[in-house]
């Protein structure tokens, strides 16, 4: 790490721990809904609620004057859940696909909270500005005493707010699991999915409440949206998808208050690009379903095809003709040339299955068992295709070429069961034994 | 008479409802109409770096900061959902927020440098419409005209892209290069509106008038004339009322106009309207009380057609699961059509109208039982037809196969003091009543 940055952290402050740790309570409370969020394949519903709620909030403030914490809660809740409903009602009443009326609703709702604020603006330290980037940095300044700690206000609601999400996927994981995964079979099963629906949205909106005063809205929608899709990218069990998430979350929190410190700019900006940074790299690194997993699955299974070819090339060149001079060169470019065959018969070479005449190719003892495997697949196959299938004879060649790769040593004795009276393939060439 | 500046911002406005009406209608059908949201979010990285690296508000390079930004976002929500397990909502939320987080980094950065002109940047989040001066005009007229172009020239390509993309790449047509072409349109014509609206009415000015044309019309090329013409209109009303009314920002009630002409689109529109729909289903429910009454009218009285004795609502309550009141509501509605009548005892019977009508309706009622026993397995994707007239659904020799049975069977119906004599007549005339 860089020293200025090492430096930054020796002078964090404890006004900093407290964006610390009131940004964890937010992280990890949106992260957790999130992944649902995700896996539902609803993620945008918690952007369109976060924009939507504007207008609730705007509302509860005038006609309380006040900014007290209840009324602007309920306004939101019910502002946010009228937006999930009023999304789905008109895809399904009025036909209209389910982005664009999500996008209709949500655009409309934060258009009349800006407006609303806009002519209170007067009596409001609520400006449109700080709906986005939120005032976390200042979460320090307005301490409250409870249960002998003084804490940020914000720490408090939040505090309540995770307490409910952690108690909600508690008591209802299972149900939760269900619906999220395949909502007709729990239906089936006697769970009602649009309740547990609307439960989630509410808690979404009721979140988003909570977070907004502290962290503005884009913080909201990153953490809604990015600990769980990274979390996602990490394991297929739901269990540990939480906990991975709410780990992005605090990660997150942290480095964000850090980086943010260091380069003096915007914390809840910087927290959303902390956790853009922790997808990305699971984008590409994640141990199964990442960018360069993937690319090595699929590379190793190439190499191992162009290897097992080469096998076999030498084998059947070995059985025509009495010429022993087939070179390395003349393999590589019967393969089409390239990184893959060269490397491959270096690999092969290093293996032992091949010796190391260059000029005039050899298999060893080891090279010849799997080649004669690879040569038995590839006759077997076509001779049962020949013997099942009416197929023309030039048609036998192309599927056997690739299956002859994943015929396994059990797959192969039932094959020579299924054609137990051939002793040649369909071209009349030995199949060996 | 309109102040010059007015009027300036009433055609930048106006321009950009058009030009964002066209593309967006696209984007709505092919259910990408949250990529532009995504978009005008990640276009504010761009802007910032332009101003960092130049040091000054020079528009040009803060549009290309924006489209270079806008594009990287298109690619990463298109390389997420392609070769990763994430989803495109996913994708899209997570482009728009952390591109997003990213700017205001950014803008923060910028706010904090001494030399720090600052003024403007913001406006790319909420739009200033007020701002505008003849420049920015000129370069939304001239996105406009390139959008017309484009949406004239590759009219059938962009048609073929939004209806069935599967079906464009079996027949050769380069799908990624066309959808690159519109993606790319939508991106330009996002970051030009950027500074008059902002970023999140952006979104609204691309999904809205496109989703309210969709409502009137099932043509592309109707739906994108209307599409213009309500963007316009929006862009246009939207301006003027916050001019007139100086405390309303622009960029928000000109959503309002767009959001007010789709909730009318959504309400009014023919066929696809709420009111229209439900003026056909309230049509059809009624269409069905009336022929279930019929029907039930015509098996009470059949043994003794020639005398067609009156039946009271109780006789009427035992065959069908209907109460008293409702059977006799039935009848009222029934009797104002003048299908049924009252006797002077105070019971009800079929007019002759009413008869030649039930017949009919029996008639299909019973060919169409017939099949669905009989040859059910052709009838899959009829079944939920409303087959008032059978002959629209089967074929004439089944239904002549399907007659002489119910004929064998007894259950004819008789409606005239000559039974039809032939089926083949019937089918032939293709009416309901034989």
């Amino acid at each position: 790490m860089n020293p200025g940055v090492l430096e930054t952290i020796r002078t964090l402050s404890t006004d900093d721990a407290w964006v610390m740790v009131v940004g964890s309570l937010v992280n990890v409370s949106c992260g957790l809904l999130g992944c649902y969020l995700v896996l539902r394949r609803q993620s945008l519903l918690g952007d369109a609620i976060s924009h939507a709620i504007l207008p609730g909030l705007a509302v509860a403030f005038m006609l309380t004057h006040s900014r007290a914490v209840l009324p602007m809660f309920l306004g939101a809740m019910a502002v946010g859940v009228l937006t999930a409903f009023l999304s789905q009602t008109i895809h399904r009443v009025a036909n209209v696909p389910e982005d664009a009326s999500m996008g209709v609703v949500f655009t409309t709702f934060f258009a009349v909270g800006v407006i609303l604020i806009t002519m209170v603006a007067r009596h409001i330290d609520l400006d449109p500005g700080c709906v986005l980037y939120g005032a976390i940095e200042f979460v320090g300044l307005d301490m409250q005493s409870r249960f002998g700690l003084t804490a940020p206000r914000a720490f408090w609601s939040l505090a309540v707010v995770i307490a409910v999400v952690v108690g909600f996927i508690v008591l209802f994981y299972k149900e939760l699991k269900i619906v999220s995964f395949d909502a007709h079979l729990a239906t089936t099963m006697g769970i009602n999915a649009t309740l547990m629906h609307y439960l989630l949205m509410s808690l979404v909106a009721g979140t988003t409440v909570a977070a907004f005063e502290s962290v503005g809205s884009i913080l909201v929608v990153a953490m809604l949206i990015v600990p769980g899709a990274t979390a996602h990218l990490l394991t297929d069990r739901l269990d540990r998808m939480l906990m991975i998430a709410a780990a992005v979350g605090i990660v997150s929190a942290i480095m964000g208050n850090i980086l943010a410190v260091h380069w003096n700019t915007s914390v809840a900006g910087m927290m959303s690009v902390v956790a853009g940074l922790q997808f990305a790299t699971a984008v590409v690194a994640a141990p199964r379903y990442g960018l360069i997993s993937r690319w090595l699955h699929h590379t190793s299974l190439a190499s191992r095809v162009v290897r097992e070819d080469i096998l076999a090339m030498i084998y059947r060149w070995h059985e025509s003709t009495r010429d022993r001079s087939l070179s390395a060169a003349q393999v590589v470019r019967a393969l089409g040339g390239g990184l893959l065959p060269h490397l491959a018969m270096l690999h092969l070479r290093v293996a032992g299955l091949v010796g190391p005449d260059q000029t005039a190719l050899r298999l060893t003892r080891a090279g010849r068992d799997r080649a004669r495997g690879l040569v038995r697949s590839h006759r077997l196959w076509e001779s049962y295709l020949a013997k099942h299938f009416d197929l023309p004879i030039d048609h036998l060649h192309e599927p056997a070429e690739r299956v002859e790769h994943f015929v396994s040593p059990t797959l192969r004795d039932r094959l020579a069961e299924e054609v137990i009276d051939a002793k040649t393939d369909p071209h009349g060439r030995r199949i060996p034994p | 008479m309109i102040p010059f500046n007015t009027m300036v911002v009433l055609c930048g406005t106006g321009l950009l409802g058009v030009v964002s009406g066209i593309i967006g209608s696209f984007a709505v059908l092919r259910r990408r109409a949250l990529m532009g949201d995504a978009l005008a979010h990640a276009a504010l990285p761009g802007i910032c770096l332009a101003f960092l690296i130049l040091g000054e508000r020079h528009l040009p390079a803060l549009l290309l900061g924006a489209l270079i930004t806008g594009t990287v976002g298109v690619l990463v929500v298109t390389t997420l959902r392609h070769a990763t397990r994430i989803k495109e909502d996913a994708a899209i939320g997570i482009v728009l927020s952390v591109f997003f987080g990213a700017g205001v980094v950014l803008l923060r950065v910028i706010q904090n440098m001494p030399s720090g002109n600052r003024a403007g940047l913001d406006h790319y989040i909420y739009g200033k419409a007020a701002g505008m001066v003849v420049q920015d005009v000129q370069w939304i007229g001239g996105v406009c005209l390139v959008v017309i172009l484009a949406a004239v020239l590759l009219y059938k390509e962009f048609t073929l892209l939004s209806f069935d993309t599967a079906f464009a790449a079996t027949l050769g047509w380069p799908t990624l290069r066309l959808d690159i072409v519109m993606m790319g349109l939508l991106v330009i014509v996002t970051v030009v509106g950027l500074p008059a609206v902002g970023v999140v009415m952006m979104a609204a000015m691309l999904i809205i008038p496109g989703a309210s044309a969709r409502f009137w019309t099932e043509r592309l090329h109707v739906m994108l004339i209307l599409a213009a013409v309500f963007g316009g209109l929006t862009g246009i009303v939207g301006t003027w009322l916050s001019a007139t009314f100086s405390r309303l920002p622009a960029g928000p009630v000109i959503v309002l106009v767009a959001a007010a002409i789709f909730v009318v689109s959504m309400t009014f529109a023919p066929r696809r309207g709420i009111l229209a729909r439900t003026l056909s289903h309230v049509n059809l429910r009624r269409r069905t009380a009336r022929q279930n009454l019929l029907r039930t009218m015509y098996e009470l009285v059949e043994r003794d057609l020639d005398a067609r004795p009156a039946v009271t609502p109780a006789a009427l309550t035992r065959l069908r699961a209907w109460t008293e009141p409702h059977a006799r509501r039935l009848l009222a509605a029934g009797a104002r059509v003048g299908l049924i009548e009252r006797t002077s005892d105070g019971h009800f019977r079929l007019t002759d109208r009413g008869l030649l009508e039930a017949v009919g309706v029996v008639r299909t009622h019973r060919l169409w039982e017939m099949f669905l026993i009989e040859q059910a397995h052709i009838a899959t994707d009829h079944v939920d037809r409303d087959a008032d007239s059978i002959e629209h659904v089967l074929g004439a020799d089944i239904i002549r196969d399907l007659e002489d049975r119910l004929v064998q069977l007894g259950r004819w119906p008789h409606g005239t003091a000559r039974p039809p004599r032939s089926p083949h007549e019937i089918a032939v005339d293709g009416g309901v009543t034989p």
